[in-house]
């Protein structure tokens, strides 16, 4: 499965990278996998989306796709249909608190 | 000699500012890491262009970074701080008990016998060292069995901030925690003591002199004299002689003893400098009038110094790691403002100069002699 993932300015300039990535994800494609998947391709991202040992989200960090706020959903739950085709991106957000 | 170069970290990215050794005429870099917290850059004393960096994000966390080629190219090394056992809880502002976590490396130092030794101290306070360039790190845990429980954060967090290496002995570490005081270990970090004999915290603790707790803001060492150390506590500045057993008073006529740096001329083991701070409360200058003070006699006899600062409407704060010295003859002295201002001065601290007026806020500043 190829997924598309949007990173946050921060993470784009960390990772040397464009707005989106693709990623070829094995299933079920999940946020778990996504985000290994994202981390074996990219290792200077290790910790800085989730905690390298519990890989718990980190606080100030959200996911979003399809419109919807993915964030607190199970890691092993499966993302949707429209993300795992790569038709929809799965975006890693830093969270709103600027001015 | 060739030249200095000046490492800056700021709130929204580093900067390297570079001079001939004039230091009349600054280049100063495009920003390195843009956007990210550079809370400290210091490069390596047996390889000039090897560069470590603490780059920090509320949202993305820990970034560490080496240069190994002056700062020119930077690569992403290990941000695995991970501490030795359960580190259990210490005191948090009120008193109560609070969890140990990580959240930021605050300060780096660089091994004097081996480009890929560094040490950082993080916050919540705890010493770590890498023996492979910063690809790994591993604590020294027996800092945290000195009555850790006890100690408690400052306004900034509870940082390990301030961290010293004798030169001529490894084994010997002194480092000071934000409010937990200082430390010595002199046997490469193994073991520890609280070395705070002499400090009063009369409104800040509930005994004045207790064994630990005590607000060092940092601690300055002349090379040469490495049982010599200079303190800014919180409030009171201090010096000992003999490796923090007993620390002393030098505050003298300093118009606050309240800052944040202090450092040691490098031509001059006695020759001192502050940046006086009106109180804890307000973080800015007396009278609105950036002075750093000097002391030619290691304390107590402190002259103003002012040609080139601002005399008035001056309202910044000079933060701890945010002052430094070179090598050269006359020294030169260093600091960066929370308003964004580094300034400089090639003869010792009788005058100054803005190198650049408008970064944003300075965090730290190290200077390399090249």
């Amino acid at each position: 499965m190829t997924v598309r993932v949007v990173l946050p300015g921060h993470l784009r300039t960390l990772a040397k990278t464009g707005k989106e990535v693709e990623l070829d994800v094995a299933a079920p494609v999940t946020q778990r996998n996504v985000l290994d998947a994202l981390e074996a391709s990219y290792p200077m991202l290790k910790g800085t989306i989730r905690d390298h040992a519990t890989k718990q989200r980190r606080p100030l960090v959200r996911f979003f796709a399809c419109q919807k706020d993915l964030s607190h959903e199970s890691p092993d739950a499966l993302l949707p249909d429209e993300v795992a085709s790569g038709k929809e991106a799965y975006f890693v957000v830093g969270a709103m608190a600027g001015g | 000699m060739s030249g200095v170069r000046l490492l800056v970290g700021t709130k929204k990215g580093a900067f390297i500012l570079t001079s001939d050794e004039r230091r009349q005429q600054w280049d100063v870099s495009e920003p390195h890491f843009p956007g990210f917290e550079m809370y400290h850059l210091k490069g390596s004393p047996v390889d000039p262009n090897r560069i470590y960096a603490s780059q920090t994000s509320s949202w993305f966390g820990q970034v560490m970074q080496r240069s190994d080629d002056g700062g020119k190219t930077w690569e992403v090394i290990g941000n695995e701080f991970n501490y030795v056992g359960d580190p259990g809880t210490h005191q948090w502002y009120d008193g109560t008990q609070h969890p140990w976590q990580f959240s930021r490396v605050w300060h780096l130092e660089p091994s004097y016998q081996d480009r890929d030794t560094v040490y950082a101290g993080v916050e919540d306070a705890a010493l770590f060292k890498s023996t492979d360039g910063g690809q790994t790190w591993t604590e020294l845990p027996g800092l945290r069995e000195v009555s850790g429980p006890m100690w408690q954060p400052g306004a900034g967090g509870m940082c390990l901030h301030t961290i010293l290496l004798d030169p001529a002995n490894p084994d010997r570490i002194i480092v000071a925690i934000s409010a937990a005081g200082a430390f010595r270990s002199d046997d490469g970090g193994e073991t520890w003591r609280a070395i705070c004999h002499g400090l009063k915290s009369e409104w800040e603790l509930p005994d004045p002199v207790a064994e630990v707790g005590h607000c060092v803001h940092n601690l300055a060492m002349h090379p040469s004299k490495p049982d010599t150390i200079f303190m800014q506590k919180h409030w009171d500045v201090m010096r000992t002689d003999n490796g923090g057993e007993l620390w002393t008073e030098i505050s003298g006529n300093l118009p606050s003893d309240f800052g944040f740096p202090i450092v040691v001329n490098s031509n001059d083991p006695e020759t001192v400098y502050v940046v006086p701070i009106l109180s804890d409360h307000y973080h800015y200058p007396p009278e609105g009038k950036l002075r750093v003070y000097r002391s030619r006699t290691g304390g107590n006899e402190w002259e103003a110094l002012t040609e080139g600062l601002p005399q008035e409407n001056c309202y910044v704060n000079i933060l701890r790691d945010a002052m430094a010295v070179d090598a050269l003859d006359s020294c030169g002295v260093y600091f960066g403002t929370t308003g964004g201002q580094v300034y400089a001065s090639s003869d010792s601290g009788d005058t100054w100069n803005a190198i650049v007026r408008d970064l944003p806020g300075v965090l730290s500043v190290e200077v390399q002699t090249l």
